[in-house]
């Protein structure tokens, strides 16, 4: 019978808050970035002009066609050679999780504004709206409503994709196990308690937006 | 009922209305390879009300939404007061583009097409702060008096989805109004319509007809077209077939077409 010992793991608690935070950082600076490049590749997809539209698209096919974790491989150690200039793995991380959460809100934006009813754009036109208009006031904020679920959902992939950047010597949170299984060697102690912080904090959030999205949809 | 001022119609025992607001010539529309409008010429006279009716697939809806350049037409021209209509949103020179020209035309359409993440006051007052950019006071006290003219003031802070059908049109219509438009088309308006809520909307296009408002309004309500309408177009393949007073094309149709359409109402 194993005999558990968590108090040897969680006289490093420090280690787990500090990955923690990191995780924090890295998640909500690529979902922030994320968001931007998502939007900015999902109006490109929907451009009239192809060229544009193809670009988007080929980011997109690169970004979701790919592991993350040979994107991560790639902008570390391969990217450097390249360009000739080094890049600090904080960087690299960041620009990583960043690029790969875009093309998937892209996705899910474009998704959802081409779910809106044609006659909604119309009535906009109808009433002497310009395009950016239309798109902006009308079909953008209904989409939202309609795209929460799935960018939750896509945000919650994101919180653990930072996993990753543990191969790349950044110090979040499953990197912190690593180290503090170097030290104690118990393992199941050191990853269950990282298991335990990553469901903590993520059933919270699921649960508070299930609630930010009943209350939008009043209005339905 | 405000009135509208100096509107001479045919309606209001005024002088024939000789000024043409909407012109069109040789208008053609196909997708791809098939056609729907293969020639039309039409002329909307300020203060008239023109009902357009036809078989499905006849292409009214299509001939409608080309007047305010929902629909581009493949071939043709459209005149809003002697200007040349524009497919470009921005006017140029003496052409209109179609952002100026649906600030005069106003369009009511089947499905309602209301903004659902707005209220119905925010729904009517989008169009004139966001696109008119006029102040909101005046905005929201010209809806307000809109919302009583249609008999809604009770639901100014309701959304969409809360409304009936015949609810959600009157509000559309409000919102078409506001814009204070020169034209109105109204597409199919009731057809979505459960027959009892029909009326309360039939009613409404009654009053705006009154005040002398130029509509040009797609409809299968016969009774109600032979009564509002100062001229009904009959529409069959693409072409107009007949057109004419109420009386002639509804009452007293002469070609075969026309009769085996009308057949299928109770008139």
């Amino acid at each position: 019978m194993y005999k558990w010992d968590f108090s040897v793991v969680l006289q490093s608690w420090d280690l787990f808050a500090w990955g923690l935070w990191l995780t924090f950082a890295y998640t909500v600076g690529s979902i922030l970035i994320g968001v931007v490049i998502g939007l900015v590749i999902c109006l490109g997809r929907l451009s009239r002009f192809r060229v544009i539209s193809a670009v988007a698209r080929t980011y997109q096919e690169v970004f979701r066609c790919t592991p993350l974790l040979v994107q991560l491989m790639w902008f570390y150690y391969a990217l450097p050679l390249l360009i000739g200039v080094t890049i600090e793995n904080y960087t690299a991380a960041l620009l990583t999780l960043s690029l790969y959460a875009g093309s998937f809100y892209s996705e899910i934006f474009r998704g959802g504004i081409l779910s809106i009813d044609r006659g909604q754009t119309e009535a906009a036109k109808a009433i002497a709206m310009s395009d950016r208009q239309v798109m902006w006031r009308i079909v953008i904020p209904q989409a939202f409503k309609r795209v929460l679920p799935s960018f939750i959902n896509q945000s919650v992939i994101q919180f653990k994709n930072t996993s990753l950047l543990s191969v790349i010597s950044v110090g979040e949170l499953v990197y912190m196990a690593a180290v503090v299984n170097g030290q104690t060697y118990r393992p199941l102690e050191a990853f269950t308690v990282v298991a335990v912080l990553y469901f903590a904090v993520l059933f919270p959030m699921t649960q508070a937006a299930d609630y930010v999205e009943h209350r939008l949809r009043v209005s339905d | 009922m405000t009135k509208v001022a100096g509107a001479a119609s045919p309606r209001n025992g005024g002088e024939a209305a000789s000024d043409v607001v909407l012109r069109v010539r040789g208008l053609k529309k196909s997708y791809g390879s098939l056609p729907v409008i293969k020639g039309v010429d039409l002329d909307l006279h300020r203060g008239e009300v023109l009902a357009i009716i036809g078989p499905s697939g006849s292409g009214k809806s299509t001939l409608i939404r080309c007047l305010n350049l929902l629909e581009i037409p493949s071939e043709g021209v459209i005149a809003y007061n002697g200007r040349r209509v524009d497919n470009r949103f921005q006017s140029r020179g003496d052409r209109i583009g179609c952002g100026e020209l649906r600030r005069h035309v106003g369009m009511v359409f089947q499905h309602f097409n209301l903004f659902p993440h707005k209220t119905v006051m925010q729904n009517i007052c989008e169009g004139p702060i966001v696109v008119l950019k006029e102040p909101r006071e005046e905005v929201e006290a010209r809806a307000t008096t809109l919302l009583g003219k249609v008999g809604l003031l009770d639901k100014r802070d309701a959304y969409p989805n809360h409304l009936s059908g015949g609810q959600k049109q009157r509000v559309a219509i409000a919102r078409a109004l506001a814009m204070r438009p020169d034209v109105l088309l109204l597409d199919e308006v009731t057809s979505a319509l459960d027959p009892e809520l029909v009326g309360e909307v039939l009613q409404v296009i009654r009053l705006l007809a009154q005040d002398g408002m130029t509509m040009a309004i797609v409809t299968h309500e016969m009774a109600f077209a032979a009564d509002v309408a100062d001229r009904v177009a009959f529409i069959d393949g693409g072409v107009i077939c007949e057109i004419g007073t109420a009386d002639a094309v509804i009452r007293n149709p002469t070609s075969e077409r026309l009769q085996a359409f009308l057949s299928r109402f109770n008139s």
